[in-house]
């Protein structure tokens, strides 16, 4: 098994596990985690990919990707962080359920 | 040899994300994403990509958690106005 | 509507699972051998004397990416500055505390950190670094300075900073245009100046990610207790 095979298997698993913490974490720091776990698991099925050959270089497209994708995992997650805190802050709540269900506030 | 590294890296990336995942509360949760991020580096020089791992540590590990550890002490700090559903918003639960 | 159930639920179990098995059988069906565009990057590289294929993917052939990728940092940063909570208050300051060590400590790490940013820029032609790794040595260094109250962020949200915010975007916006003036398509440097403007970009960058960075953590920092609203 080459370390490409490997990595890009764990980035599956690692895609399924933020997959499954979205879906089924309540708080939303939890589901903001969990799309972080996602998104690495994304990166590593790209640059596992793209080390494929046992070259002394591996593709540098998709680690130019990766890195991008890296600043602007950034840049969202602290945007949702802020949301989240106002959220908390204007009504209390963690999660995106509505404190009475009669309220019916989706 | 190495394979064998490279199998016990991978599965202590996925055994990480899962434990953080199924912790109830945060503070673990975010210290268990910020090793996550530490592991990843290793990973990505193992992979040939010593400027992904630069920017994974700096970035990925270092202000994402940062943000995060922020975060769980803004909702802990403030009492909520009501109290909320789920145990993670508990005070010392958190 | 209650806290999640002890038992897990197993409908987004399975979702989850399919997903990962459709993964792995794609990444399995891919060749197991395979260059990529490793070789074709290389020449190119060479051609345009960058050591490091990275820096010259993501800021010559794929510059388009990276404009859009700083424009997107640059978004979410003015909008997490439009969401902050008047006033933004850190943390009483911990100078009172235990200013001599936090002194000495700032004294040393703040300028090695200014020396890395640069240094890692400069270097980010021939060997691992460039802008983003700069970007976020600066932004820390600026975080650590504030977080141990030695420099009160009172400057988010004045002029300069939103200058220094936007000069990296602006600048590359410019220079890809100028390349359209002078002949060429957009992001196509013109051969002599290529190294100069890209390093003159990634400083520039370096600053204005260092700021973003700096404003995303300061701007959302939470106010202390009691001074709640």
């Amino acid at each position: 098994m080459s370390p490409a095979i490997i990595y890009s298997i764990a980035g599956a698993a690692l895609f399924a596990v933020g997959a499954y913490g979205l879906l089924v974490r309540q708080h939303l720091l939890h589901k903001v985690i969990a799309s972080n776990f996602l998104g690495s698991g994304v990166f590593l099925v790209l640059i596992g990919l793209g080390r494929r050959s046992d070259g002394p270089s591996s593709d540098p497209v998709p680690q130019a990707m990766v890195l991008t994708g890296i600043v602007v995992t950034v840049a969202l997650t602290a945007l949702a962080l802020a949301l989240i805190k106002r959220y908390y802050s204007a009504t209390g709540l963690t999660t995106m359920e509505p404190p009475e269900p009669e309220e019916g506030a989706r | 040899m190495s394979a064998v590294f490279d199998l016990l890296l991978a599965g202590l990336l996925v055994w990480i994300a899962i434990v953080s995942l199924s912790e109830v509360k945060l503070f673990k949760s975010v210290v268990m994403f910020i090793v996550f991020g530490l592991f990843l580096a290793i990973v990505w020089v193992r992979l040939g990509a010593p400027d992904v791992a630069l920017a994974e540590a700096a970035l990925g590990a270092g202000v994402t958690g940062a943000l995060m550890l922020d975060a769980v002490g803004h909702i802990r700090r403030r009492r909520t106005p009501y109290p909320t559903k789920l145990p993670a918003a508990e005070p010392g639960d958190v | 509507m209650s806290r999640p159930s002890r038992t897990l639920p197993a409908l987004p179990g399975i979702v989850s699972l399919a997903v990962f098995v459709v993964i792995v059988r794609a990444v399995l069906s891919i060749p197991p051998t395979g260059q990529g565009l490793a070789t074709q990057v290389s020449q190119a590289a060479d051609s345009i004397g960058f050591k490091n294929r990275v820096t010259a993917v993501l800021l010559d052939f794929r510059g388009y990416d990276t404009l859009l990728e700083v424009a997107v940092l640059m978004l979410a940063t003015v909008t997490v500055l439009s969401l902050r909570e008047e006033p933004c208050v850190l943390r009483r300051p911990i100078s009172r505390r235990a200013t001599a060590v936090l002194a000495t400590l700032n004294k040393g790490l703040v300028p090695l950190a200014v020396i890395a940013a640069v240094h890692l820029v400069w270097i980010g032609a021939s060997q691992p670094g460039g802008a983003f790794q700069a970007g976020a040595v600066l932004g820390a260094a600026s975080i650590l300075l504030a977080l141990s109250g030695f420099a009160r962020p009172r400057w988010v949200g004045r002029g300069a900073m939103r200058a220094t915010l936007a000069v990296g975007v602006l600048t590359f916006l410019a220079i890809s245009l100028l390349a359209i003036y002078a002949g060429g398509d957009l992001l196509q440097y013109p051969d002599g100046a290529r190294k100069t403007l890209i390093l003159v970009i990634e400083l520039l960058l370096t600053l204005s990610i260092g700021v973003s960075l700096a404003i995303l953590f300061l701007s959302s920092a939470s106010a202390e207790d009691g001074v709640d609203r």
